[in-house]
């Protein structure tokens, strides 16, 4: 098992090719209309450990740039771009991480995520029922009214997840401060009229998911929106969940009105189109990795996002399937499995693919910033 | 592949040319079959190292800015020529770059603003997006979706043509040979600059130091077999696109990324540590396509250019970083110069410049004075460490010997009768365009504009 320190430094093996094939990419420039990356690599004349992490970190690794590079493999050159950013933005995730022995979680994240998710399922499944009592555990609800919470009381649901989601929000917040601070980017300007709206609105639109107009070139070397369209689903399936959440919250303190709600409600209609997203979102991405060109990523990441879509799929299906079942016999399990996966969620947020939404959107702000500011005055060919 | 059948149109190639020939041949209802000799990853000639086209337009079009008439764009490849064109086929691929971005884009064929550093262009060169290997792989998938046969690591080995009538060709696949029918052939299989024995023939021992910027495939094997078969040849074999670039590229294929574009604001000298031209004519273009021909004329084919820490940022990145010391006389050891004449010639050199106001945008005033040869322009003393150097070799791009051909792309032979059913396209007869000289994005252009033709009229002769 590498140190801690070996796990926090991007390998200097690894600086130093990406510092060889930035140059070629600086010397040719042909791929500079298809996304973030290559505009902000024009912008420098050298390449530094903080540069190329910028830069990983703008990239989709949608490939591209690789199916149209006269110097890929079996060129002598041997260019594979968006392998070389995608581990790259791996090690800057070990490199960000906060608290830094945590760092350890993305060396095996696949392994983690997964234990993670068995032990908090089980927890919860055990937990409860035990707590609750077999009768009541396996007892059908047909009046829901206030099922849940006679399960689980509503304080320590509270408290159970805002701990970890808190501590995920502050563990997320510190990484994205190390990446802005090592970017030597002075913190007042993360919010600089025009970077932060620039960079929400090449977000919200995933702009370089668009390859340029056609799509990337995701899974294979043509053209196509599908990835699009699936990361769309996940992440605002994502949202909409999270909104339901928060509409729930509001509904329990401020209007007194427990769980669970009727079905024409705004937590349920959120919650179910955000759950369908959840399903389908990461199913399609899952499908497209399975289909996906190996050349372009690093074998070192493929757990990493598998697991964080399975568990996507998890927690998704099973609030679905509460949503379904919830008068039934089935209600206590159901509901055991969906905190759990929620829990494992909230636990390994900082420590999973999840990062990769705030590093890519610190990394836009960036992009957003600097291109305010002159390009080097090289003179023109 | 089919060896038992016989296709309306063989198209011998695999870069642009070929492709837009094969795809308009199929297009217009005919059997194609297209012999790519390299393998898929290297497939496309030259065309992958590509990047843009050059197009007349009347008004704003697409990425093109402004406007660039067929005046314009005519006098200006007459410029570059001296009068090495034919201007009826030069007015042909002229008029035809008007329209032919829609028919591009049609075939999967994306567009970009010109490229940073290269504001210049944006007037005149439409740039594909993701660059020539792009434009490439986006015509295969069309023509692959068309229908058309294509065949990789397939050697053309003979050709049957008897008083100047195509019938079969003799290929080499896997090692095994077969004969290909068909009952025209469209030959767009590039140049010869990849054959170190026929530049040898043409410039002697000196292109053994030649580098070949382009693929390795452009052996000029077809080009030779038409040549012996009676075409009418036009252009000389001296004649080509030779480029100064880093030393340290590969023999083949380095592209784009190999040229070094610091020379004009250095000096640049030989093994013997002379100055032998002036750093300082002309812009980019000009000194584009003369500083290869300068370096392949000096002892052992290699030049150095010479810059100190003023002139770092100022010129577009080079792929391979420079070699770097304290001093004149440390990187003449660096380079194995001998470091009293590099440092005498700097020091002639840094007396001779006089005072000026430097701008690298235009011919500005900084000169040498009494001294030869002179640097016209940008001569600013090298006296700011740390020095740097990059090696320079001649780097071939491609060359422009080929057939003669007339405006339905028709192969010419002796005594200027068209072969009955032979065609060529792409650089085996840019030299009726381009007889010499260089004009950025001609060369698609003119791949574009006869690939079309010879399509078309190799699928009206195969019918007819």
């Amino acid at each position: 098992m590498p140190s801690l320190k070996e796990t926090k430094a991007i390998a200097p093996v690894l600086v130093a090719e990406g510092v060889r094939m930035a140059r070629i990419c600086n010397a040719c420039r042909y791929c500079e209309g298809y996304c973030a990356v290559f505009p902000a690599l024009e912008r420098r004349l050298d390449f530094t450990e903080r540069d190329l992490a910028y830069l990983a970190n703008l990239c989709h690794n949608c490939g591209a740039c690789y199916y149209a590079c006269q110097y890929a493999p079996p060129h002598e050159f041997e260019l594979n771009f968006p392998r070389m950013l995608a581990e790259i933005r791996g090690a800057s995730y070990r490199k960000y991480a906060w608290p830094d022995v945590l760092a350890r979680a993305f060396e095996r994240n696949g392994l983690v995520l997964s234990i993670a998710t068995a032990a908090m399922l089980a927890a919860f499944l055990t937990g409860i029922g035990y707590a609750a009592g077999g009768s009541a555990f396996f007892a059908a609800h047909p009046d829901a009214e206030g099922a849940f919470y006679a399960l689980m009381p509503h304080a320590a649901m509270a408290w159970l997840f805002g701990v970890p989601f808190a501590f995920a929000v502050v563990a997320l917040g510190i990484g994205a401060a190390r990446f802005w601070s090592d970017t030597e980017e002075r913190s007042r300007d993360f919010a600089s009229a025009g970077s932060l709206s620039g960079a929400l609105a090449d977000a919200s639109t995933l702009r370089y998911l668009g390859g340029g107009g056609d799509g990337c070139t995701y899974p294979d070397d043509r053209p196509s929106g599908l990835r699009r369209t699936f990361h769309h689903l996940t992440f605002y399936g994502f949202l909409l969940c999270f909104a339901a959440t928060c509409v729930a919250t509001v509904y329990h303190y401020v209007l007194r009105w427990p769980a669970p709600y009727p079905l024409a409600s705004w937590p349920v209609i959120l919650g179910t189109i955000g759950g369908v997203g959840l399903l389908a979102g990461p199913a399609g991405l899952l499908w497209l990795r399975a289909e996906s060109d190996s050349a372009l990523t690093s074998p070192r990441q493929t757990g990493m996002d598998l697991a964080f879509l399975v568990l996507l799929i998890l927690v998704g299906s099973s609030g679905l399937s509460l949503l379904a079942l919830r008068q039934t016999a089935a209600m206590g399990s159901l509901l055991a499995a969906h905190l759990g996966a929620v829990m494992a969620l909230f636990l390994t947020l900082p420590y999973g693919k999840f990062v990769h939404a705030i590093y890519r959107f610190v990394a836009l702000v960036r992009y957003h910033l600097e291109r305010k500011r002159p390009l080097p005055e090289i003179a023109s060919e | 592949m089919d060896t038992s059948r016989t296709y309306d149109v063989l198209v011998l190639g695999g870069g642009n040319a070929a492709l837009c020939a094969a795809i308009t041949a199929r297009e217009a209802g005919c059997s194609v079959l297209l012999l790519e000799c390299a393998p898929k990853h290297f497939r496309g000639g030259n065309s992958r190292h590509t990047r843009n086209l050059r197009c007349m337009h009347d008004a704003p079009a697409g990425v093109l800015t402004d406007a660039y008439s067929e005046e314009e764009y005519w006098q200006d490849l007459l410029g570059v020529t001296g009068g090495e064109t034919n201007e009826w086929l030069a007015r042909i691929t002229i008029r035809s770059t008007a329209a032919c971005r829609d028919w591009m884009h049609a075939h999967g064929v994306r567009f970009q603003p010109s490229l940073g550093g290269t504001l210049q262009l944006s007037r005149t060169n439409a740039f594909f997006l993701g660059g020539g290997k792009a434009l490439v792989n986006a015509y295969y998938r069309s023509a692959e979706r068309l229908g058309v046969d294509v065949s990789y690591d397939t050697e053309v080995t003979g050709l049957d043509i008897a008083d100047g009538r195509f019938r079969s060709a003799r290929v080499v696949r896997d090692g095994i040979e077969h004969v290909v029918r068909a009952r025209t052939v469209v030959a767009a299989a590039g140049g010869f600059e990849s054959n170190l024995e026929w530049l040898k023939a043409a410039w002697g021992s000196i292109a053994e130091n030649f580098l070949i910027r382009g693929t390795p495939y452009n052996t000029g094997r077809v080009l030779r077999m038409l040549m012996d078969a009676g075409a009418k040849t036009i252009g000389d074999a001296t004649q080509g696109h030779c480029v100064a670039i880093d030393a340290r590229a590969p023999k083949f294929d380095g592209g784009i990324c190999t040229r070094v574009d610091c020379v004009s604001l250095g000096i640049v000298v030989n093994r013997n540590c002379e100055r032998f031209y002036d750093e300082g004519e002309d812009f980019w273009p000009k000194r584009y396509a003369i500083w290869g021909r300068l370096v392949a004329a000096q002892p052992d084919q290699i030049g150095y250019s010479i810059i100190d820490a003023k002139a770092i940022g100022k010129f577009m990145p080079a792929v391979y970083p420079p070699l770097r010391a304290a001093s004149i006389r440390e990187l003449a050891t660096a380079l194995s110069l001998d470091a009293d004449a590099l440092a005498s010639t700097v020091s002639r050199f840094n007396a001779a410049v006089r005072p000026g106001s430097f701008d690298h945008t235009r011919l500005d005033d900084c000169a040498t004075e009494g001294l030869s040869p002179p640097k016209t322009h940008w001569a600013r003393p090298i006296d700011t460490p740390p020095f740097f150097a990059y090696p320079l070799r001649p780097g071939i791009t491609f060359t422009y010997l080929g057939v003669a051909v007339d405006e339905r792309a028709q192969v010419i032979l002796q005594h200027d009768r068209p072969a009955d059913n032979i065609f060529a396209a792409g650089e085996i007869m840019a030299g009726n365009v381009l007889g010499k000289g260089y004009l950025a994005g001609i060369g698609m252009s003119i791949g574009t504009a006869f690939g079309r033709i010879a399509g078309e009229e190799a699928a009206r002769r195969a019918v007819a």
